[in-house]
């Protein structure tokens, strides 16, 4: 089957339900979206299918036939992207960083479609597990981002 | 297969990533070649220099390249997993080597004598001891690299050495005006002796430029556009993909295999085979492996009385299991017993009395555990993998394969979390099933375990019952506490037996608190479980501290006495823990207990707690309410004064992480096993804390100054202590058991 990530048209010799997570490393050798838990449990697998986020470990591989994936190999490429990552550094976010691809893919869906989240937003779209903590840091950066003031967290 | 493949994707496939392209600094023209990815573990100066014996931490060429454009590549003696000891080992090499620590390139040092630098004699990542522990050392490299740059800018330009200092980065001969990059000197630099270590002077603290200050992590960048590199996404040529099935409990054996035929004909399928306690499949693709792998019908066997692991029995009840710790009636083994506590219970005003306990607890760290074996033509191995104790690990697979250590390289990348889950547990890690299966296809391997067979061999929490007995004066203060813990430690677990003492990794939390109460007496009674057991961040501390500070507020209750103000009386001999007290009383607007009404309406309380681990101090005060029958914590204060501290932003970002770790085990989490099997194999089943049940942090550093402490799990233990004094006062409901989840509120 035809698939296009990243801007480029790939040919891919994978089961129509072979999810996209296994097909993006394992056949495309693109590492950076991670395996957590294979159950959209905990989100470090996140992609943009069409600018929306999914969970790639449960995508099977023929439902993005047609579409556009973007992983966050071409986040830069992205100009919204390019603003979650900067500011990602900026705050210093990643501990670890294994959950912080799907991190930064949730942000910039967040952001494409809604360039001033409120909070309420934001709470429902950052919801991707991150075990080293860094659920502040995150919730400082994407405020940040939609332009309001840098918090602490929002409880 | 696919294309487009562009040209990095091109050499992924070919060369081992991060690692063959690494270029030897053999020869002469040094500075020149080095166009790959640094300096190789193999080099002949890198291994040289690893195996000299010597004064700990001064064999420079065995850490430091420093390439023409200046960059600094580290081999860190210590793993990187999120803690920024990376980044701390930058910023403390570099401010003696006078090199700006944005400069670094850090990478995990491979084993070796060389590295060796911890003042204990050890190197492991753990026991939040990487910093505190080889920081005079770390510095003195530093400084001796950069005696090094003067050495070889003398020659270079002709002047005695005395006339010469450094920048950032650079000699300097200030009388001429000239300078002299070190990545021009290096490779003079480095062939050069390495200087007596007493030679050296340290720079003065007040003339810091990077210890101290909030310097950027160096992996930021990399970790936030998915270039960081873990063992799960590793590629070696001609690589085959792996998963298993484990025995659904440990020590169980394979049997038949009902189906392998037809396990065999599934695509991709390479091979299946049987390994101690679980079956594997070889594919060519690991989503191909998983599949055909979970297909397998396999008839386990029980284990047999000769079983080389702990065995599980078929009707194991860790709900069970924990009453019965709380029944446990001895023997006892004390490790603290002052004055007389029999006797000043026999004779109280008043006496109070409870049994606690906590849950087991799976490490949860992200990254599934994977290992990469290759057999190299020449007999040779090379493993990547996970690991917080390379020597450690590399010795052990010496003892698996039979081969020599010197024929064995361990390759360590960077952890997706560790939280202690990385030591060496034997049937916990996926190394030697790893080798095994590359032996066996004569073709290198990486073998995923998925998440359902990781949390099924994953090492636990230990759990503990402990039995509490204190008695008050006249004056409702306590003068007697006693805790008994009917427990196994990490440490008696992995050895299979108690020690000559008991494992101070049992009782930390209990042992080692700092209140003037004059009789006291902690002791263990030893009770050997079936359940492998691993260390978990902060240890005994996180479950210890819970219990004795949740029963210290109820002595202060029984005595009629506030919780904040007993513990500063408690302290008021220690000038230390009393600045503490009073800095997170201040940082949270003034101690106040509750019940109160916040501005929203909603009816709150506070509880304060107090921990000592791992060399570090620390005060939390929590701020709770309930939300739809669940306690919701709204906000942690926490003091902390670890002596002295090489980077702020980091040790806050620990206590952020380390109190989300001790929201997570008193809020929501635990490892349930019914019929000797774990109720969760997943996240779906085993809640680890959301976003949307952290807590705001507010963190005050307090630097006094005392011996340096541990930073990555010290912040951890009095989170749930705090938590659940603050639920009690609030709901008048004492909580005496982790986690909250199994408590209704009204």
């Amino acid at each position: 089957m035809e698939l296009r990530i990243n801007q480029k048209t790939y040919q891919v010799d994978a089961d129509a339900d072979t999810p996209l997570l296994w097909v993006i490393r394992d056949d495309l050798g693109m590492t950076g979206t991670k395996y957590g838990c294979g159950l959209a449990q905990c989100g470090a697998c996140s992609v943009l299918v069409d600018g929306n986020v999914v969970r790639s470990c449960v995508t099977p591989v023929a439902g993005v036939v047609g579409r556009e994936v973007t992983t966050i190999e071409a986040i830069e490429a992205d100009e919204v992207g390019k603003r979650v990552v900067a500011t990602w550094v900026e705050h210093q976010v990643a501990q670890c960083g294994y959950c912080q691809s799907g991190q930064v893919m949730a942000a910039t869906a967040l952001l494409k479609n809604n360039p001033n989240p409120n909070d309420a937003q934001i709470e429902a779209a950052m919801v991707n597990l991150c075990r080293c903590g860094t659920y502040n840091a995150i919730q400082a950066a994407v405020h940040d981002l939609a332009g309001q003031p840098a918090t602490k967290g929002d409880a | 297969m696919n294309a487009p493949i562009d040209s990095a994707q091109a050499s992924l496939l070919t060369d081992p990533v991060n690692v063959s392209r690494r270029r030897f600094l053999a020869g002469t023209a040094v500075g020149a070649l080095v166009l790959g990815f640094g300096l190789p573990l193999g080099s002949a100066r890198v291994q040289a220099a690893a195996t000299v014996a010597g004064e700990r931490g001064t064999q420079v060429p065995a850490f430091l390249e420093i390439r023409p454009d200046n960059t600094v590549r580290l081999l860190c003696p210590f793993m990187e997993g999120g803690q920024g000891t990376y980044t701390a080992m930058a910023q403390i090499v570099g401010e003696e080597l006078d090199a700006d620590p944005a400069t670094f390139l850090v990478e995990a040092a491979p084993p070796g004598e060389a590295y060796v630098v911890m003042e204990n004699g050890m190197r492991i990542t753990g026991g939040s001891m990487s910093v505190r522990m080889s920081y005079p050392t770390m510095r003195r490299l530093g400084a001796l690299a950069r005696a090094m740059m003067l050495q070889a800018g003398a020659e270079k330009l002709g002047v005695p050495v005395g006339e010469l200092t450094t920048e950032p980065g650079k000699v300097v001969h200030a009388a001429s005006g000239r300078s002299v990059a070190y990545g021009e000197l290096a490779e003079r630099a480095m062939d050069l002796p390495v200087p007596d270590p007493a030679s050296v002077k340290l720079r003065d603290p007040s003339q810091f430029r990077w210890i101290g200050k909030p310097v950027k992590r160096v992996d930021a960048y990399d970790k936030s556009t998915g270039k960081a590199l873990y063992s799960i996404d590793l590629k070696v040529d001609d690589m085959l993909h792996a998963a298993v099935q484990h025995a659904p409990r440990l020590g169980m054996t394979i049997g038949n295999l009902r189906n392998e035929e037809q396990v065999k004909a599934m695509k991709g399928v390479h091979s299946v085979h049987r390994l101690p306690g679980a079956v594997a499949v070889v594919a060519e693709r690991w989503w191909h492996a998983k599949r055909a792998v979970e297909a397998v019908q396999v008839d386990w066997l029980e284990p047999g009385a000769d079983s080389k692991v702990r065995p599980m029995p078929a009707d194991f009840s860790s709900d069970d299991y924990i009453k019965r710790l709380a029944a446990e009636k001895g023997p006892a083994r004390d490790s603290e017993n002052e004055g007389d506590v029999a006797g000043a219970l026999a004779s109280a005003k008043s006496k109070i009395e409870a049994t606690y306990h906590n849950q087991y607890l799976n490490h949860g760290q992200l990254e599934p555990p994977s290992a990469l074996a290759r057999y190299n033509p020449d007999g040779s191995l090379e493993v990547w993998l996970p690991n917080q104790a390379p020597d450690m690990f590399r010795a052990d697979i010496a003892k698996r394969t039979g081969l020599d250590a010197s024929r064995i390289t361990l390759h360590s990348p960077l952890l997706g979390g560790f939280f202690g889950r990385h030591f060496l547990y034997d049937s916990a890690n996926p190394y030697p099933q790893a080798i095994e299966l590359a032996k066996a296809v004569g073709r290198p391997v990486k073998l995923i375990w998925s998440r359902e067979e990781e949390f099924v061999r994953d090492a636990l929490r230990p759990v503990a019952a402990v039995n509490f007995r204190a008695a008050l004066d006249a004056d409702g203060l306590p003068i007697a506490i006693e805790a008994i813990s009917a427990t196994e430690g990490p440490t008696e677990a992995l050895a299979g037996k108690q020690g000559e003492k008991n494992d101070p990794t049992a009782l930390e939390g209990l042992a080692g608190k700092s209140y003037a109460i004059p009789n006291k007496r902690i002791a263990q009674i030893y009770v050997k479980g079936p359940m492998m057991l691993g260390y978990w961040r902060s240890v005994g501390n996180s479950l210890n501290d819970f219990f004795y500070e949740a029963f210290l507020d109820e002595i202060a209750d029984k005595g009629g006495k506030d919780p904040f103000e007993l513990r500063l009386h408690l302290l008021r001999d220690n000038q230390r823990l009393t600045t503490l007290l009073n800095a997170v009383g201040e940082l949270s607007g003034g101690w106040k207990r509750g019940p109160f009404t916040a501005e929203d309406g909603s009816k709150r309380a506070r509880g304060v707690a107090m921990a000592s681990p791992f060399g570090t101090q620390t005060a939390v005060i929590a701020e709770v309410s309930i939300e739809n029958g669940q306690v919701r914590v709204h906000d942690i204060w926490q003091a902390i004064d670890p002596g002295s501290i090489v980077n702020p932003a980091i040790v806050e970002a620990q206590v952020n992480g380390a109190v989300a770790l001790g929201l997570s085990q008193t809020l929501v989490e635990e490892a349930v096993y019914i019929d000797g099997k774990p109720r969760a194999r997943n996240y779906d089943l085993y809640p680890i804390l959301p976003p949307s049940r952290m807590a705001r942090v507010h963190v005050r550093i307090v630097e006094s100054g005392e011996k340096m402490g541990g930073i990555g799990e010290p912040p951890l233990p009095a989170v749930a202590p705090a938590v659940a004094n603050a639920v009690a006062t609030l709901t008048g409901q004492r909580i005496r058991s982790m986690p909250l989840s199994r408590y209704t509120f009204t």
